[in-house]
């Protein structure tokens, strides 16, 4: 995934309505009309938002012309978590640093201050 | 959206709500909480593990107590820099870091970072959360750590098994 189709996954999940779209269809597939009910605002709105969602890739449409019910395509999520994972791994690397520190802390003796940073 | 994984006994685990600008990062610790304190708070020591492997780290300023102030750098071998600075809103020994965190490279965006440290009985669980202004702020941090995560990732593992650690 480039980092362009990223950016557009996460541009479109920066809304609150599409994020509650997104939960909806991650139930189930859903019409459109189905999906703006409990909105206050009309179908085409919520069409407008589910555009949106397909250019990102996360939404699909069926074929179906009479319903044309709206899919999640949850393979985009799981790339995604592979993303948060790359950054998980970049923390992990970094908490190791963290164990050396704390096992070397461990054998050196337990003196108040290390060196003479204070007086300097 | 959660990661985490279960080879190793002390994982990192990583928490990325898709509704709220946070970040949330666990990790537990073979050691107390006033020494993983230490860790976090001494210049000397913080200097050791924070930045990351491919960069060089430099503390100008770490006076890790209620109402001081800090600034450090990462710099390129080129001698690139990358400043990074903000204050301690609030430092409880042993217990709690509360600070702000700005790159100074984007002075608008500031984080406010909570670590808390809990006693697990001589081992200690570190929560840090981030919390950002705007989702997209929270996602663009979390796209850079996949850039230098891509590099350094195993490859500094390794060698930190390799020492024996």
């Amino acid at each position: 995934m480039t980092d362009d189709r990223l950016s557009r996954v996460f541009a479109a999940l920066a809304d609150p309505t599409r994020r509650d779209i997104v939960a909806r269809l991650a139930v189930g597939d859903a019409t459109v009309g189905e999906l703006a009910e409990p909105y206050d605002v009309s179908v085409q709105a919520v069409s407008k938002h589910l555009r949106v969602l397909e250019d990102a890739g996360l939404v699909s449409r069926s074929r179906d012309a009479q319903r044309r019910p709206c899919h999640l395509e949850s393979g985009v999520f799981d790339l995604m978590t592979k993303w948060i994972e790359r950054y998980r791994r970049e923390a992990e690397d970094r908490h190791r640093r963290l164990d050396a520190v704390l096992e070397q802390m461990e054998e050196a003796p337990e003196t108040e201050s290390r060196g003479s940073g204070a007086a300097s | 959206m959660s990661s985490t994984s279960t080879h190793h006994r002390n994982e990192t685990r990583i928490v990325a709500d898709p509704a709220l600008p946070t970040i949330v990062i666990t990790r537990e610790f073979e050691a107390s909480p006033e020494r993983v304190f230490r860790a976090y708070t001494e210049p000397e020591l913080v200097v050791q593990w924070l930045g990351p492997r491919r960069l060089t780290m430099r503390i100008d300023e770490y006076d890790a107590r209620t109402g001081g102030s800090y600034r450090y750098v990462h710099a390129e071998d080129d001698g690139t820099e990358y400043g990074f600075r903000g204050v301690f809103h609030e430092v409880r020994p042993a217990e709690r870091i509360v600070q702000t965190f700005t790159y100074e490279g984007y002075p608008d965006g500031v984080s406010l970072e909570t670590a808390i440290f809990e006693d697990l009985g001589g081992r200690t669980r570190v929560t840090t959360t981030s919390v950002v202004d705007s989702i997209e702020a929270r996602d663009a941090i979390i796209a850079s750590g996949m850039e230098s995560g891509l590099r350094e990732g195993y490859e500094r593992l390794d060698d930190l098994l390799a020492e024996g650690v």
